[in-house]
């Protein structure tokens, strides 16, 4: 601010502020901007509304489409056809809608990411916390920050163009070795898998790391004072004392892989097949809604509907997840002070 | 922590490990696996780094820059793409900027502890764990088909408003706490002198929050232009001969163009997907250089 006081030009006393046009502007500035918070609410029922309308006229176009190739179908049995059908294919001629398939393959690639960030990110978490120096912590936590920032689509680059190659030239002595092993196609879960893994270890690492971070230094002290090593104080007293903290980044990164769509999309193929095999293509809920939007579904037909059906059962997925989150935190988060 | 944990270890029982030799070795075994995972997430960073400049800096030139996609990779480039990029950042800090401060402005400034506050508050922390992907599915039934009219169908307009409503989040959480770091004191002192709110707000408390609400908003920013799901969501293509003239062009983006070239079997195109990367990382890299000025200017000042 700077002093522009009309000290001069005014006597002294005279000086009246419109206070009522003020008190205006205020009103509808304030106005504006509760109309500005209201649009994160509009989004959410945007988000809800198209998810559920779309849902609800899949399900019931889906007797019809069902009813083509045999007797017909009722709405109940389309909705217990979508939940247990063990085929995927509904850019097909003969079309079959069994979500299992895609969720098959997005569990398996979120526990094989969930196997890579869970001792990756919390080890690093408490190497960060306990074992660097703060000079040490000044550097690393930035480098994680950049992992934390590169676009999705490089990673899936890497997954598919170095990780892929990588994993065939390190297993191919085994597959000559042994005739049982399976070979490692160019599209598979474990690559996706593990690099998804990579791409989540920050978000572990870093909200691990303010859990482990925030734990009471009198915790270790009284630790260290009973006669324990520090590892046996960091691995029977800090990491229990912060374990909200650690489960709940947890959850939260797996709802961050589920829902994750350049890696399984480049890297794990656009193959609907159920079961938990790494090895083979596979197709995520995500890769589906990228290979159906990609190729132009014309609005009204099923296969659009099915985008908004496969979106719903993410959403919901995630959604389960988060509130989960946070509902650990709260339940099990310990207080000191 | 609770009593209940100790009757099942072997502390309670007298059977105390004494082997002192032994618990330090376990130590530094545990030591050297927590370094050995800080370890190797850097050098995959470095690994991942590496690949892309070996890929693509050797295709990376002032042609690249300058050329439309082709179906030849050696004619190929990044224009179309990088202009799209450039009016998609235009027009998501163009709406998410006044729409994310100011409803932060209403939730830190102006309201009370009512039944909408508290709702917008769980509302913004459910939205940020929302898949992109999902956005993208918003986009393309309200911008792409809803709101056709006004924006054209699958356009640069209905691409950043999707961005745009993707990052709001963020923007109202990092504005928050840029608001909330502006001492009481100044807000007191402008009371004192007369000032009404917004009054305050516009002359004292917006000013000294500005630095840390732009970090935030570059930051997301940079995090909107990386985004790729919900771009191919509401139907963005990657072979565009021209750069977009109006909010209602079509469109495509780098991290498209990226995703595109990446997809395709020959060799050829992997590599200038590699130098679309390395021209998409150095933007990112920018703008959180900028950010991180701005953050440190904002620290140096209070």
């Amino acid at each position: 601010m700077t002093a522009e006081l009309p000290v001069n030009e005014i006597a002294p006393g005279t000086w009246r502020p419109n206070r009522s046009r003020s008190k205006t502007i205020e009103l509808i500035i304030k106005v504006i901007c509760g109309a500005f918070a209201a649009i994160s609410i509009l989004t959410t029922i945007g988000i809800i509304g198209t998810l559920i309308f779309e849902t609800f006229a899949f399900f019931g176009d889906l007797p019809l489409e069902l009813s083509k190739d045999d007797q017909s179908v009722s709405f109940f049995q389309g909705i217990l056809h979508f939940l247990t059908a063990g085929r995927w294919t509904p850019l097909f001629a003969s079309k079959q809608f069994g979500i299992g398939v895609l969720i098959s393959a997005t569990l398996m690639i979120t526990f094989i990411s969930l196997a890579v960030a869970l001792p990756l990110g919390l080890l690093a978490a408490i190497c960060l916390s306990e074992y660097a120096s703060a000079k040490v912590r000044r550097i690393l936590k930035p480098v994680l920050e950049i992992l934390a920032g590169v676009p999705t689509v490089v990673y899936g680059y890497f997954a598919l163009l170095t990780v892929t190659p990588f994993f065939q030239w390190l297993l191919g002595p085994l597959e000559n070795a042994l005739p049982w092993w399976p070979q490692l196609e160019g599209f598979n879960a474990l690559s996706a898998g593990i690099v998804l893994g990579v791409m989540i270890t920050p978000m572990v690492a870093s909200l691990s790391e303010d859990a482990i971070y925030s734990v009471p230094q009198s915790l270790r002290d009284g630790a260290y004072a009973l006669g324990t090593t520090k590892r046996e104080t960091v691995w029977s007293v800090v990491l229990p004392a912060a374990l909200s903290g650690i489960v709940s980044s947890l959850i939260l990164a797996m709802s961050r892989a589920v829902g994750e769509t350049m890696i399984v999309t480049l890297a794990a193929g656009a193959n609907p097949t159920l079961g938990f095999n790494p090895f083979v293509p596979v197709m995520t809920m995500t890769a589906f809604i990228v290979q159906v939007t990609a190729g132009d579904a014309p609005y009204g037909t099923i296969a659009y509907k099915t985008l908004f059906v496969v979106g719903m059962t993410l959403f919901l997925i995630t959604l389960a997840l988060n509130v989960f989150s946070f509902w650990f935190v709260r339940r099990f988060r310990q207080k000191y002070d | 922590m609770t009593a209940e944990g100790i009757p099942g270890k072997n502390v309670a029982t007298g059977k105390f490990d004494q082997n002192l030799a032994g618990r330090y070795r376990m130590d530094k075994i545990f030591a050297a696996a927590a370094w050995g995972a800080t370890i190797v997430a850097v050098l995959i960073l470095a690994w991942l780094l590496l690949t892309i400049l070996m890929d693509g800096i050797g295709t990376l030139n002032l042609n690249f820059l300058d050329s439309f996609p082709s179906r030849k990779p050696e004619r190929a480039g990044i224009k179309a793409a990088l202009f799209g990029t450039l009016w998609l950042m235009c027009i998501v800090a163009a709406f998410s900027f006044p729409i994310g401060v100011g409803a932060a402005i209403y939730l830190e400034e102006f309201s009370d502890d009512n039944w909408f506050t508290r709702l917008v508050e769980i509302n913004i922390g459910n939205l940020a764990g929302v898949p992109s992907i999902i956005y993208g599915l918003l986009g393309l039934a309200v911008f792409v088909r809803i709101l056709e009219p006004i924006t054209g169908g699958r356009s640069v307009l209905s691409g950043g408003l999707t961005l745009a409503l993707l990052i709001l989040p963020v923007i109202i959480v990092a504005t928050r706490e840029a608001l909330r770091a502006v001492p009481n004191s100044i807000r007191l002192a402008g009371f004192a002198l007369g000032a009404n709110k917004w009054q305050v707000i516009s002359h004292h408390v917006l000013p000294s929050a500005m630095p840390g609400i732009l970090t935030g908003v570059i930051l997301a920013l940079s995090r909107a232009i990386g985004e790729t799901a919900p771009l191919i969501a509401i139907g963005a293509v990657a072979f565009i001969r021209s750069t977009p003239d109006s909010l209602q062009s079509s469109f495509t983006a780098m991290p498209i163009q990226i995703y595109n070239w990446v997809g395709r079997p020959q060799a050829d195109f992997h590599h200038i997907a590699a130098s679309g990367i390395i021209v998409l990382m150095i933007m990112l890299l920018l703008m959180n250089a900028i950010a991180i000025y701005f953050r440190n200017r904002f620290q140096q000042t209070r």
